[in-house]
């Protein structure tokens, strides 16, 4: 086999399967660090080796295996430093190639996702653990999208690893009694790479597409391994909030509300695949808020025009939705339906209620809203006033650019 | 590997609301630790009034009334425990009584490398 095309090979591989073997290697070898190491050279030696010997069966055990060889080798390089190593040594040793099997693999991948986001790692070292870990984004690369300094980014990574290991975080997918609140946290997660994807919190741009496909790519590895009905909750709320993103910004990257978006750009395969979704995870009756957002979102997506919108429908969805999970952001988007459903009034005086309370008010969303209720009602003053809040309040610049149209454009 | 829960709780609720634990029951919750071999030892602690801070700055002792820091909670008391792993310990710590009313920091104990 010629130099190339082993390379290709091997390249594929790292692309397909890297992050199921670096799974396994952290079991192996109860160590991040060490396990990628032992990761990287493990295919550094492929390349050569596979030249002479041809492409294994199974390339991925065959991975595994020479990572363990590596990471043997580097503990006895440092066993003569440290006391304990010999006894890792040995065990190591030991281990068969059948602790490795495909159906483990799986099991690892689960593990890894599940460890990177355990609720007693730090919740913004969760995030950039998890994309770096189980999606290989650099470092370099996620400080970017988070428009962080990468320094810190590798300083959050470096003190999650090591409370991982000197707290002995156990490398473990929950039991059922614990799974309900650990998969909170996994999701949380997700969505929160989702959400500063699709809305990002600052900058030039509206969205990041790099996080939105991560997020998803996340939510489909999680659905594949684990289909509880908020992981379908999620993936669907993401697909159909994804299908959307081509109508949500004008060719000069301005930002479009729904009711002005060309439904003919929305993605009809993503909202069929979002549809089947929700509909599979309410029939599970054991959804929750993602599967309840995602069906407010599916209402939607299944609306041909936005005259036609059920907003009864989104409406009582919402107030299942509030009753599961009270919060005043909710509360906004409520209100924004029900002004939708019966007029801008209505919606004007929950969004003065909330606020009136204290609450979200420094959200820009909640002062656009309330400027968009009383210019509907020809409140041009309070309106112009509200806006002004807002803006004050964004430093995304898509979004400060809609406000500003729309002050110039109240008279 | 070795655990140290410390119980913190605000001493004027620790024991009057409906939540607080009797002594009965937190005796009890530390014989079901004992019964499981986790326990390497517990106690609950005087209030934080009778506590005393001591240093040793340049071969003096320097002693002073109160904790080393003012906080809103105090620390009502702890356990020692050895667990498996951090999701063990975590089990344990969340089922201790005053967790109710209080919190639990939960500190793996090192191994010091003479």
């Amino acid at each position: 086999m010629s130099a190339e095309t082993v390379k290709a090979r091997v390249e594929q591989v790292y692309r397909q399967d890297s992050r199921r073997i670096l799974a396994t290697l952290i079991r192996l070898l109860g160590d991040f660090d060490l396990a990628e190491e032992a990761l990287h050279e493990a295919f550094f030696i492929a390349v050569e080796r596979w030249q002479r010997d041809g492409v294994p069966d199974n390339p991925r055990a065959w991975l595994v295996s020479a990572g363990r060889f590596k990471a043997i080798d580097s503990l006895r390089r440092r066993a003569r430093f440290a006391a304990s190593q010999p006894m890792l040594i040995a065990q190591l040793e030991e281990l068969e190639q059948g602790q490795w099997s495909d159906e483990d693999v799986e099991d690892d991948r689960l593990r890894l996702i599940f460890t990177c986001c355990h609720p007693a790692l730090a919740a913004d070292a969760q995030v950039p653990l998890t994309l770096r870990e189980v999606c290989d984004l650099t470092t370099e690369q996620i400080a970017r999208a988070f428009l962080a300094a990468p320094a810190a980014i590798a300083q959050r990574i470096v003190r999650a690893k090591a409370k991982i290991r000197d707290a002995r975080i156990p490398y473990q997918v929950p039991s059922r009694a614990e799974l309900p609140e650990r998969l909170d946290s996994v999701l949380r997660v997700i969505y929160l790479v989702f959400n500063e994807g699709y809305s990002a919190s600052m900058g030039a741009e509206l969205t990041r597409e790099d996080l939105t496909r991560e997020a998803i790519r996340l939510g489909r590895l999680l659905m594949e391994l684990l289909p509880e009905a908020e992981v379908m909750g999620l993936l669907a709320l993401m697909l159909l909030h994804e299908s959307r993103r081509p109508a949500r910004t004008s060719s000069t990257g301005e930002l479009v509300l729904l009711d002005e978006q060309s439904r003919s750009l929305w993605d009809a395969e993503l909202i069929a695949e979002g549809c089947a979704l929700v509909e599979a995870a309410l029939k599970t009756r054991r959804f929750g808020p993602y599967c309840l957002q995602a069906a407010i979102a599916a209402v939607h997506a299944e609306a041909p025009t936005a005259e036609e919108t059920d907003w009864p429908q989104i409406v009582g969805l919402y107030d299942v939705l509030l009753r599961a999970v009270p919060s005043p952001v909710i509360e906004l988007n409520r209100a924004a339906a029900l002004a939708k459903r019966d007029g801008p009034q209505e919606g004007l005086r929950l969004v003065d209620g909330i606020l009136a309370r204290g609450d979200l008010t420094d959200y820009h969303l909640a002062h656009s809203a309330r400027a968009e209720f009383c210019r509907q009602l020809g409140q041009v003053e309070e309106a112009r006033a509200a806006y002004r809040r807002a803006l004050e309040l964004t430093q995304q610049l898509p979004e400060r650019r809609f406000i500003e149209a729309r002050l110039a454009g109240l008279q | 590997m070795k655990y140290l829960c410390l119980v913190y709780s605000n001493e004027h609720t620790l024991h009057n609301s409906p939540d607080s634990p009797e002594d009965a029951e937190c005796m009890a919750y530390a014989e079901s630790i004992q019964g499981s071999g986790r326990m390497v030892a517990a106690e609950a602690l005087e209030s934080v009034q009778t506590a005393t801070t001591v240093r040793m700055r340049g071969g003096k002792l320097s002693i002073t009334d109160g904790p080393f820091a003012e906080t809103k909670e105090q620390l009502a008391g702890f356990y020692l425990i050895d667990a498996k792993d951090l999701n063990e310990a975590i089990q344990v710590a969340g089922n201790i009584p005053a967790a109710r009313v209080g919190c639990v920091e939960v500190r793996p104990v090192r191994q010091l490398n003479p």
